[in-house]
């Protein structure tokens, strides 16, 4: 039976629901504990599971992500909270250069069933700081994995099974989304952590994006359908790997593709989809693929600049109408 | 202490500098390439700490890790076949010199980027001390990685939650070409630990058994869950930082001085007083006994050679393999949608 929870009470029954299971889990990270975390995700676990599976750290974001590594080796399964995705840039020598090739410089020998989480995008007023989204950075890291949940269903979903994986999976969770609400099931099966998901069918283009911009996607496309263009829009879930298939299946059909994402466009995700959808489907393309992304500077302060930084959902309906239009019109 | 320990600590001193001058002479050849660093000079400091080890304590090595991997009971030739780069190699030639792993002996691993093994350390001492284990880790580091971030952060973790890490100084004076007064303003690492109220203590890195010494008993405190303690050993590299450095940057002067602290010489003649004085009663290790070290370690590194020779150089489908390890996503994407 489906209940309703915001997307932070899905990250929090997750956690709860893994550390239930398996002593092993223990989460780490700034205000993690007696405060309940940033965005209110471990609340309440420090009180259930004690000091030394919900861990205050200090901040000292290289060493404790590199804690969680370490502690990955001998079996544990770390869940690091770094507080926002910002910081995560003191830890890219634990992340990139530790986590994401120990198993493979060790032949194989360790596996790392680490989870990283990092709230990020661009929220409100946070100024240039505390505004960015870095996942193009990581997803050229042979050896790490990228999840990018947009609904509370994924995010408790893809939380669990990232804490199950083996693998060093980092968890992109949007800021903006925390509050958001909608229906979990908490004893459905899930898809797998990597599979997208067809959020509207369609025949007319097809709409790629991720994380929040799914959701703008979303109201795009109600927009759009009501003016009688009918977009076909795949949440991908994950960043790496990417469900090709699925993506090469909906652009063969729709031959049309617009990619809307929060990143800066300069060498984004929405570059390698697009090279990636065109290497594949060129066949069949009867226009360009569109790229929509945040424009290529450091995020305003200023509410009404920052949300020019970033698509919204006029940009993303216009941006089709254009994809759409007849060749030869201007 | 024991006469056969003694005997076995002898050895290890003698096969670690017998199979670094073998490595470095494989590098000259052509026979390995990339970074190689040795470690002839600092014999005492691996030797003297991992003999204080249990085989449940865990190592984090640095980039001169060969000598380390060695005394924790690697075998030569696997060590050898990974400088070599073959399939035979710890990690089947995926990661080379400065990464030896062994999972089973508890060597978690070298790392090349400077400062990194103090978090590996903190993060396995948090494993353990969750687990309730009596376990250590021990953590090396050089001089040089006192001054990264991650050495203040984890030093004050490990404090702060008492983790079980021997934190291990191999303080040899340099950072690459940049001596010890150049490049910190305390040039004494053993006084760092007094910022996060840890006992550090420092030793003479050249004399072996100062070092066994010294580290059974803070191996002993921590185990027993007295928190993190910090060995700072004053050794010295008799080489260049790798096989690409000659070295030219420190005064000949200098390091003729350090040759006169040799460590094997003091393997060779004052071990054997140096045990007496220990224990009083047992036998020196004679000629005799030195000598059959020596062929012995001279045989253990040819066959390494040998071994490593013989191995056969991986394939780019065994690096897949190897990156595949436990690692199914884009293979399950695909047979789960096949399936759907």
């Amino acid at each position: 039976m489906p209940e309703t929870l915001a997307y932070w009470q899905a990250l929090n029954q997750a956690l709860d629901a893994e550390m239930a299971a398996d002593e092993t889990v223990f989460v780490l990270g700034e205000d993690v504990g007696l405060y309940g975390g940033t965005y209110r995700v471990t609340e309440g676990l420090a009180a259930r599971y004690g000091e030394w599976r919900v861990r205050d750290t200090p901040i000292s974001e290289n060493s404790f992500t590199g804690l969680g590594v370490g502690a990955a080796m001998i079996g544990m399964r770390p869940v690091v909270e770094i507080t926002t995705v910002n910081f995560s840039l003191l830890a890219l020598d634990a992340i990139v250069n530790m986590a994401a090739k120990i198993p493979f410089m060790s032949g194989g020998q360790f596996s790392m069933p680490l989870v990283i989480r990092m709230p990020g995008g661009v929220a409100k007023g946070l100024a240039a700081q505390h505004s960015q989204r870095l996942e193009h950075t990581l997803m050229n890291v042979p050896g790490l994995r990228i999840a990018v949940p947009a609904t509370p269903q994924d995010a408790y979903w893809q939380l669990r099974q990232a804490i199950a994986s083996d693998e060093c999976i980092v968890l992109l969770e949007h800021e903006l989304l925390y509050g958001a609400t909608g229906d979990v099931d908490l004893h459905a099966e899930p898809p797998p952590l990597h599979q997208a998901a067809v959020r509207r069918s369609g025949t007319d283009l097809t709409i790629v994006a991720y994380s929040r911009m799914a959701q703008l996607a979303l109201d795009a496309a109600a927009i759009l359908g009501a003016e009688g263009l009918d977009a076909e829009l795949i949440d991908l879930r994950s960043l790496r790997p990417i469900d090709w298939e699925l993506c090469v299946e909906s652009v063969r059909k729709t031959r049309r593709l617009l990619i809307v994402e929060e990143d800066c466009r300069f060498a984004g995700a929405g570059a390698e989809i697009a090279a990636t959808l065109t290497e594949r489907c060129f066949d069949v393309l009867v226009a360009a693929p569109l790229r929509l992304g945040g424009l290529d500077m450091p995020t305003p302060f200023n509410e009404a600049l920052e949300a020019a930084c970033i698509p919204q959902v006029a940009d993303i309906v216009a941006a089709a109408r254009r994809l759409c239009r007849p060749r030869g019109c201007t | 202490m024991e006469r056969e320990k003694v005997r076995q600590m002898a050895r290890d001193m003698l096969l670690a500098r017998r199979f670094e001058e073998r490595a470095g002479q494989a590098y000259s050849e052509g026979a390995c390439g990339g970074f190689l660093h040795l470690y002839p000079g600092e014999e005492a400091v691996a030797v003297g700490v991992l003999h204080a080890a249990e085989p449940s304590d865990y190592v984090v090595s640095t980039y001169r890790d060969h000598v380390h991997a060695l005394v924790k009971g690697m075998p030569p030739g696997r060590v050898m076949a990974e400088l070599f780069g073959r399939r035979d190699g710890c990690d089947r030639g995926m990661g080379g010199s400065m990464h030896l792993f062994d999972r089973e002996r508890r060597l978690m691993g070298g790392y090349a980027i400077v400062g990194e093994t103090f978090p590996i350390a903190i993060g396995i001492a948090y494993g353990i001390a969750l687990r309730k284990l009596a376990e250590a880790v021990i953590c090396f580091f050089g001089d040089g990685a006192t001054n990264q971030g991650t050495c203040h952060e984890s030093l004050n973790m490990a404090a702060l939650w008492r983790l079980p890490v021997l934190f291990v100084c191999e303080n040899n004076r340099y950072q690459i070409g940049t001596e010890i007064h150049r490049h910190a303003a305390v040039t004494e690492i053993y006084k760092r630990a007094c910022a996060y109220g840890m006992p550090g203590e420092s030793a003479d890195g050249m004399d072996v058994l100062a070092v066994h010494e010294v580290a059974e008993r803070m191996l002993r405190a921590i185990r027993a869950g007295q928190g993190p303690q910090l060995l700072e050993l004053n050794t010295y590299r008799f080489r260049g930082h790798s096989m690409a450095d000659a070295g030219a940057y420190r005064p000949r002067a200098e390091v003729e001085a350090f040759k006169h602290l040799e460590p094997l010489r003091r393997v060779e003649h004052d071990l054997a007083a140096q045990t007496e004085r220990l224990r009083g009663t047992h036998a020196a290790l004679d000629d005799a006994t030195l000598e059959r070290l020596r062929d012995d370690v001279e045989r253990i590194v040819e066959e390494a050679v040998a071994f490593a020779r013989a191995s056969p150089p991986p394939t780019l489908a065994d690096a897949w393999d190897v990156f595949h390890a436990g690692r199914q996503q884009e293979v399950l994407v695909r047979a789960e949608r096949a399936h759907a």
